[in-house]
């Protein structure tokens, strides 16, 4: 069981889950998040002072996936959320020890789907 | 101030005036304070309409990455068009002599020159002794004229470049606006001679916008949203709801120019219908779709307004409740119904409610129009029902006037536009959305 953890442009929101779930991958998270990489921040302008360095926003997908999935979500967001310009994210890999479905009690890749 | 008495006078002789009533009981017109009083008011409550109400009614139903972008086109238009109606726009729309005849004024009354604080309104509708300042008769018609191309806004939502709609603003406000304003509303107005009732803007606010936002819709196409998302503020849209409705008793009740009883008249018939509206439109909701929605009862009551605006100074209790309830029972069949089928996006739904419920009001004026109403006020303003069906046809007349005039004029404008700059932004302005890339500014911030 792998844990893919993609940030994103908040634009590209929509053709990422449109991607997600055409190569079945159903289940996700999403939150609003602020950061920048090597794009640096946004320059916000207020009574025409330059406010500069300001965090951009992204959003974090958080997706828990069986080892089958792992590629085809990879795929799926980068196919998506690929501009070619810098900024459009990262996503992360890790390895995910225990997943529990609350309701029912079921561990492990069960609880997955 | 002798050209404005002898336009009075012109205007009584030909019982033309499309506010005015015939006959006046022999004194002199002079100012009335009492008037002058509550039109000040009225003119103040319907610049309130504009900006907060109608800015935060559409404002809470966009996506929360373009409400600064609504809220300052309706602030901005606020801005350009009172500085426009001042230097022009009164004087083509409203001025005595013409440019071209029945159409369009002249440039005599530019910057309000030659109209001096104490000369008279040539204009009045219930009350012909008791005038308002000129003055104070441009500065409500300027409102009006800020008002309707603001509605236009809730057409092009989320898309547009603000430069082109700038461009466009002040573009409709004088090639459709003014003359359309001058054929019902000024003296020597064609439709105003032919006795087309509209007393506060069914037909020149609501039937013009209304069009001008399908066209639009129609032209500027589809957001590119994957699936309909949810307003992003329902609060700011209520409260918007609720603020365009204060706001609208200036409107309607404000358009007799008189604080008397014709004003009261209008003011129930808005109040009513507005809460008709609104509960109708809460029944539908719970049978259709299950619930009683906060956005219904906001769609309801706007809707509502809009109708009986053309309406309000001619109808009865009776004629404002049967308004009211159609205009929800219409306006929803049109937004749930006919907008998802035909495809169009008119984000915000200012044909569906605008357009379609001031064409409502302004044929059922022709409709309901009581006579009893105008009994006190010169009387002869009846439709079908009381015996006039000529009333009925004249208001299908200045209707399909306005429907051809807001459907050329906008197209064309668009479309000019279009060629030298473009009038709909990128796809990826269009995903970053318009705060940031227009404005460079942000309406919320998650994290400081």
């Amino acid at each position: 069981m792998k844990m893919v953890v993609a940030i994103i442009q908040p634009y590209k929101l929509e053709e990422v889950k449109e991607a997600l779930y055409a190569a079945d991958v159903n289940l996700i998270t999403v939150s609003e998040v602020l950061g920048h990489g090597r794009q640096g921040g946004v320059a916000e302008v207020y009574r025409g002072n330059k406010e500069t360095g300001n965090l951009l926003r992204k959003i974090r997908l958080e997706i828990a996936v069986n080892e089958a999935f792992v590629e085809p979500t990879i795929k799926a967001i980068q196919s998506a959320a690929r501009t070619g310009e810098v900024g459009d994210g990262k996503i992360f890999v890790y390895d995910l020890a225990e997943v529990v479905r609350i309701r029912t009690g079921e561990r492990g890749g069960e609880a997955i789907g | 101030m002798n050209h404005l008495r002898k336009l009075a006078i012109v205007a009584l002789a030909l019982g033309a005036f499309p506010l005015a009533a015939q006959g006046v009981g022999g004194a002199l017109p002079a100012l009335s304070t009492g008037n002058t009083a509550w039109v000040l008011v009225a003119t103040a409550l319907v610049m309130f309409m504009t900006m907060p109400a109608l800015g935060m009614f559409y404002g809470g139903l966009v996506r929360k990455k373009n409400v600064l972008n609504i809220l300052m086109q309706c602030f901005i238009t606020l801005a350009v068009v009172s500085a426009l109606w001042v230097a022009f726009g009164y004087s083509l729309a409203f001025s005595d002599s013409e440019l071209i005849p029945g159409v369009l004024g002249d440039f005599k009354w530019s910057f309000l020159s030659g109209i001096t604080p104490d000369a008279l309104s040539p204009y009045f509708v219930s009350d012909p002794a008791g005038r308002i300042p000129h003055l104070l008769f441009a500065m409500f018609q300027c409102m009006f004229a800020v008002i309707t191309p603001a509605l236009i806004i809730g057409a092009f939502a989320e898309r547009m470049k603000f430069s082109s709609f700038l461009a466009f603003t002040v573009a409709w406000l004088f090639l459709v606006y003014v003359p359309l304003a001058h054929m019902v509303w000024s003296t020597n107005g064609w439709l105003a001679r032919l006795g087309v009732m509209d007393f506060a803007g069914g037909i020149v606010v609501h039937v013009n916008a209304g069009v001008a936002a399908l066209v639009t819709a129609l032209y500027i196409g589809r957001r590119n949203a994957l699936k309909p998302f949810p307003p992003h503020n329902l609060p700011f849209t209520l409260i918007g709801s609720a603020m365009l409705w204060f706001g609208w008793f200036g409107f309607n009740a404000g358009s007799s120019l008189a604080a008397d009883g014709l004003a009261a008249s209008a003011f129930v018939a808005t109040n009513t219908a507005a809460a008709v509206a609104a509960v109708v439109w809460a029944l539908i909701d719970r049978l259709i779709n299950g619930k009683a929605t906060i956005l219904g009862v906001a769609t309801g009551a706007v809707a509502g307004l809009a109708a009986i605006t053309p309406a309000a100074g001619f109808v009865n209790v009776g004629g404002a409740f049967l308004i009211g309830a159609a205009s929800s029972v219409v306006c929803f069949f049109m937004v749930s119904f006919v907008k998802a089928r035909l495809g169009y996006d008119d984000a915000l739904d200012a044909f569906g409610c605008h357009g379609v419920g001031g064409l409502l009001g302004s044929l059922c004026t022709g409709l309901f129009a009581d006579p009893a109403i105008w009994k006190a006020y010169g009387g002869g303003r009846a439709g079908l029902v009381y015996g006039n069906p000529r009333q009925f046809l004249v208001q299908l007349l200045a209707c399909a006037v306005a429907v051809a005039l807001a459907f050329a004029g906008t197209a064309i404008i668009l479309k000019a536009i279009d060629v030298l700059h473009g009038v709909r932004v990128d796809s990826k302005v269009e995903a970053m959305g318009l705060d940031i890339t227009q404005h460079e500014e942000r309406a919320y911030t998650i994290i400081e």
